[in-house]
């Protein structure tokens, strides 16, 4: 489904990506994750084009998302993201955050429209605050509307770059309880997270970076129980310990 | 002072009257224009297209380099020269400040764009919206929620500035009531009601523009 093959990029002279292979197939979870700086948010946000690379190449569903033939718009309508700050629209109310993509990139109706969007709202624990804007809703209440937004897309894959750092802790269960739930009804994901007890639950696999390289790409029990490299370790470490 | 004579204004009211809507209906279709031609050139310079974003920096900087007065009387000979015909002077004066206001509203437009987070621009592309798509849900809609007071403060502007038609010889408010003033040899309370009229409409806009200033900063 996406796959990424010798993916590199230079920021002036600092090298932020250094060849990066992975893929993530159809219905599979991959969680990154790795130490701040190491290159992980920038490799998400290349895989819908929001970054390009400087070398390699990124391909989701079979076209190259660096590709010139590519419509990458048409492209990004099918793979959802969910970012840090969540980007809900402030001056939309959460329905209408949710109805934008569906009216004026899948051209939906209204009437359909209005209706995946409080389909999702429901799903997401939300109904009852579809009227509402952004700034009236709790940190976790947006996220949540921002994974509605892009699931509104009917997306192939979702993205989640570090989903749950921006949330106060008593917000961030339910945030991933909806991205559990979603892992389990085989949603592709690739999700940047230091959330280790998402990943224990739903990953498949884990992906951990370090100074723009992928150390480590080992399936989940793999990686918990064996830890190859040193530098995956002293990170775990340190973050299990808290 | 003690021979003030109120009934020139009462009797010269619709001629008054008549002045003051050239005046609004010039301040009010300049401001229209104004804002949109302004939005095209913050675009078109944020946009970063070679040449294209060039020629709009250019035009912007000619513009905020000239006394508007001078755009007036240049516009008052130019436009019938090009257009070939005579279009009249409220024409003429109305395309002198929409180019003239389209520079300083773009300025304005510019740095209210600029001020809506990056990530607002990702979001949008993120769900598939083309960049004039998010430009036009997404960010022109804050950014003008939060300009409105700014724009607002230079709406006033030109409102005053709008009596520098006097020199094209428009009948608008102060040249009708030259005019009068004049003719009936009545200067004190002609001018005095200029100025009463011209603080009370700038006086209550920028008040009004205070109060949004504040709720929006809530």
């Amino acid at each position: 489904m996406i796959e990424i093959n010798h993916a590199s990029k230079w920021y002036g002279d600092f090298q932020v990506l250094n060849d990066c292979t992975t893929r993530v197939d159809k219905g599979e979870v991959v969680v990154i994750c790795g130490p701040s700086g190491s290159g992980k948010s920038t490799l998400i946000k290349c895989v819908n084009g929001l970054e390009s690379i400087g070398s390699g190449d990124i391909s989701v569903d079979g076209s190259k998302v660096n590709g010139r033939k590519t419509n990458l718009n048409q492209l990004r309508s099918r793979i959802g993201m969910v970012f840090q700050s969540f980007e809900l629209f402030p001056h939309m109310s959460v329905l209408d955050n949710v109805m934008l993509g569906q009216l004026k990139v899948l051209k939906r109706s209204t009437d359909e429209a209005e209706q995946r969007a409080q389909a999702l709202l429901l799903q997401v624990g939300l109904a009852d605050h579809a009227y509402k804007y952004p700034a009236q809703l709790s940190g976790g209440q947006q996220q949540r509307v921002a994974i509605a937004r892009g699931l509104a897309m009917d997306p192939i894959a979702m993205l989640f770059d570090e989903p749950t750092s921006a949330l106060d802790p008593e917000m961030i269960n339910d945030v991933l309880d909806v991205m559990v739930d979603l892992a389990q009804d085989g949603m592709t994901m690739m999700v940047v997270t230091h959330e280790m007890g998402f990943a224990q639950k739903v990953a498949d696999r884990i992906v951990f970076m370090d100074e723009g390289r992928i150390v480590e790409d080992s399936p989940k029990d793999e990686f918990f129980k064996a830890q190859g490299s040193e530098r995956a370790k002293e990170f775990l470490s340190k973050i299990l310990t808290h | 002072m003690g021979d003030f004579d109120y009934s020139v204004i009462f009797d010269n009211l619709p001629l008054l009257i008549d002045g003051l809507k050239v005046t609004f209906l010039l301040t009010i279709l300049a401001v229209v224009g104004g804002i949109v031609l302004g939005t095209l050139l913050a675009l078109i310079r944020i946009a970063k297209v070679p040449v294209i974003s060039w020629v709009a920096a250019a035009y912007v900087n000619f513009f905020r380099s000239l006394p508007l007065i001078l755009v007036i009387f240049w516009l008052y000979f130019l436009v019938p020269l090009f257009l070939g015909r005579p279009v009249g002077s409220f024409y003429s004066v109305l395309i002198a400040f929409i180019l003239f206001e389209a520079a300083y509203y773009s300025e304005i437009i510019r740095a209210g764009i600029s001020s809506i987070r990056s990530g607002q621009v990702a979001a949008g592309r993120a769900i598939g919206l083309s960049y004039p798509q998010t430009m036009r849900y997404i960010v022109l809609p804050q950014a003008f929620r939060s300009m409105v007071p700014v724009l607002l403060t230079q709406a006033i502007v030109l409102f005053q500035d709008t009596s520098l038609v006097y020199v094209v010889g428009l009948k608008d408010f102060l040249v009708s009531a030259e005019l009068i003033a004049n003719r009936d040899q009545r200067l004190v309370e002609m001018f005095v009601l200029v100025a009463i009229v011209y603080f009370f409409f700038s006086f209550a806009g920028s008040l009004y523009a205070r109060h949004l200033q504040r709720k929006l900063s809530v």
